[in-house]
């Protein structure tokens, strides 16, 4: 059967700073990002969801070694989010000074934009990305 | 299913950056494994390789069948596993599921890596896709930081301050260190201290160069054989008494179950539920140390501690030898070094020679079931190997 969301809707759509999700018809679970079945009870009973890209800070670490090809964008801080919607989704975090980052910034509210990675030799293309801002 | 033993288990030298290809160090593993078995090359029936990234490393696809056929075994399949850091314990875990069946009697299983040869940019590039290249990696994600993101959640999660949990996180590689010292195969045979590890620098806040395993190049073999031939081929065999495999995806897609990997504690479950074993029967345990803080976090889901609770037991000397439950005598991922698709049967080798007291220095007395725990990507492939002393 064919993806209901598939990566390159999912990539455009964030290149728009849209973040869609699947909602899952028989239980309610919303996935993202996206997979063929619910995350939660696999059912491929799905419908696109747009999300509000806000939500909560649950993890960070600021990067110092990076991989081939990222050295230039060092230090960066990823974070993980928890969204309003309930999903967890990776991300980086813009506004902050990667080198004074600690712990408080955990459970912090955050709103999305985005930030696209252009791909290298060893990736299918490019891949968007939700860049993250702390909510004033 | 019949009962399988290891036979035979060869392991090169852990090291940075040397001479010898993937094939070349394959190969001197699994003469030493096939000699110790006193078996010879042409008695494989089936070689399962685990190897990683080969062919970024030296652009060498298919390792395994040039294998098999630079050790003098062309005769044989010769399989190929990539399950990252833990593809030498999923061929493993299937040379077992094989000879158990009935199906052979006799499969070498085994990994070899050049990772140090890649250079530090290349390989931890590399390294990062095991991770979700369309999900995570666009976000720059490696695999310090993968452990980074989880050490602050388990500080938070447990409420252990973050400088309270990097001290017992050092005392964790000082311990790796203490073992590698007495491990003549390991790559670092240093002793270290707390404050070195402090003061190393940052690789992934808030994780140091010190608490990170380094990149490795070696390999590792073991020869599996049913119970039959094992009784005609040695006096020592080490039976292979549970094994467990989970798989999972993403590391966002297991959510608040975080900073516990839950594929993990499903392939424990296995392997205990097989063995008809619990965590209290285990003397010893090769567990997968890549970073300071995966030590603590794997000797929870594995039984041994509490939650929250691994790092003081570490403080306290329980996870040395001659404590609750000594851990990765061998020097582990960090000081015996993570040729990552040699490290699962180079856990395997070491639990093997601890059941069979071969260990000098590093010797857990008297270990009778021994255990092993391996880690690819950031959770997506999980193995568990339990052996038990044979005679």
């Amino acid at each position: 059967m064919e993806n209901k969301l598939s990566f390159k809707q999912y990539n455009e759509a964030l290149k728009q700073n849209k973040l869609l999700g699947l909602k899952c018809k028989q239980c309610g679970t919303i996935t993202v990002p996206p997979k063929i079945v619910c995350g939660n009870c696999a059912s491929t009973d799905l419908d696109i969801v747009e999300l509000s890209g806000k939500g909560k800070i649950q993890t960070f670490t600021t990067v110092f070694v990076a991989p081939e090809g990222r050295e230039g964008e060092c230090p960066y801080v990823i974070v993980m989010v928890e969204l309003n919607e309930g999903p967890w989704i990776m991300g980086n975090l813009t506004g902050v000074d990667p080198n004074k980052i600690t712990m408080e910034v955990m459970g912090k509210s955050v709103k999305m934009g985005h930030a696209v990675f252009p791909g290298d030799k060893y990736s299918s293309g490019d891949g968007a990305r939700p860049l993250f801002s702390l909510e004033a | 299913m019949r009962k399988v033993a290891v036979v035979g288990v060869g392991m090169t030298k852990f090291s940075g950056k040397q001479d010898k290809t993937t094939i070349e160090l394959f190969a001197e593993a699994a003469i030493d494994a096939i000699n110790e078995s006193n078996l010879k090359p042409k008695d494989m029936q089936a070689l399962f390789m685990g190897n990683a990234l080969g062919d970024f490393a030296e652009g060498q696809a298919q390792p395994q069948a040039f294998a098999a056929d630079y050790i003098g075994a062309s005769h044989i399949p010769a399989n190929r596993y990539e399950n990252a850091c833990a593809s030498s314990s999923a061929a493993f875990r299937d040379a077992f599921m094989w000879v158990a069946s009935g199906f052979y009697d006799i499969v070498l299983a085994g990994g070899s890596e050049t990772a140090a040869k890649m250079g530090t940019p290349l390989a931890t590039r590399t390294f990062a896709m095991a991770s979700d290249s369309r999900y995570e990696y666009p976000c720059g994600i490696t695999f310090p930081g993968v452990f980074a993101l989880l050490t602050h959640l388990y500080a938070k999660q447990y409420g252990v301050p973050l400088e309270k949990l990097k001290q017992q996180m050092a005392q964790v590689t000082v311990n790796s260190h203490y073992y590698g010292a007495r491990n003549p195969k390991a790559q670092f045979q240093k002793e270290i201290t707390a404050d070195d590890v402090l003061k190393s620098f940052m690789v992934c806040q808030p994780l140091q160069l010190y608490d990170c395993c380094p990149f490795s190049d070696g390999g590792s073999a073991i020869v599996l054989a049913s119970e039959e031939k094992a009784k005609k081929l040695t006096n020592k065999p080490a039976y292979v008494v549970g094994v467990g495999q989970a798989s999972a995806g993403n590391l966002l897609s297991q959510k608040e179950y975080l900073p516990r990997l839950r594929s993990r504690e499903l392939a424990a479950k296995q392997s205990y539920d097989m063995a008809g074993l619990s965590p209290k029967d285990i003397d010893v345990v090769e567990l997968h140390d890549c970073f300071s803080i995966a030590t603590i976090i794997a000797l929870e889901s594995l039984g041994f501690f509490e939650f929250g609770k691994a790092g003081e037991a570490v403080e306290k000397g329980e996870t040395k030898i001659g404590g609750k439950m000594p851990v990765n005598p061998s020097g582990g991922l960090k000081a015996k070094g993570h040729p990552i698709g040699a490290t699962g049967t180079a856990q395997v080798y070491e639990i093997v020679k601890q059941l069979r007291g071969e260990c000098g220095e590093r010797q857990v007395e008297g270990a009778k079931i021994g255990m092993t725990d391996t880690l690819g990507g950031d959770g997506g492939t999980l193995c568990n190997v339990i052996l038990k002393k044979g005679w």
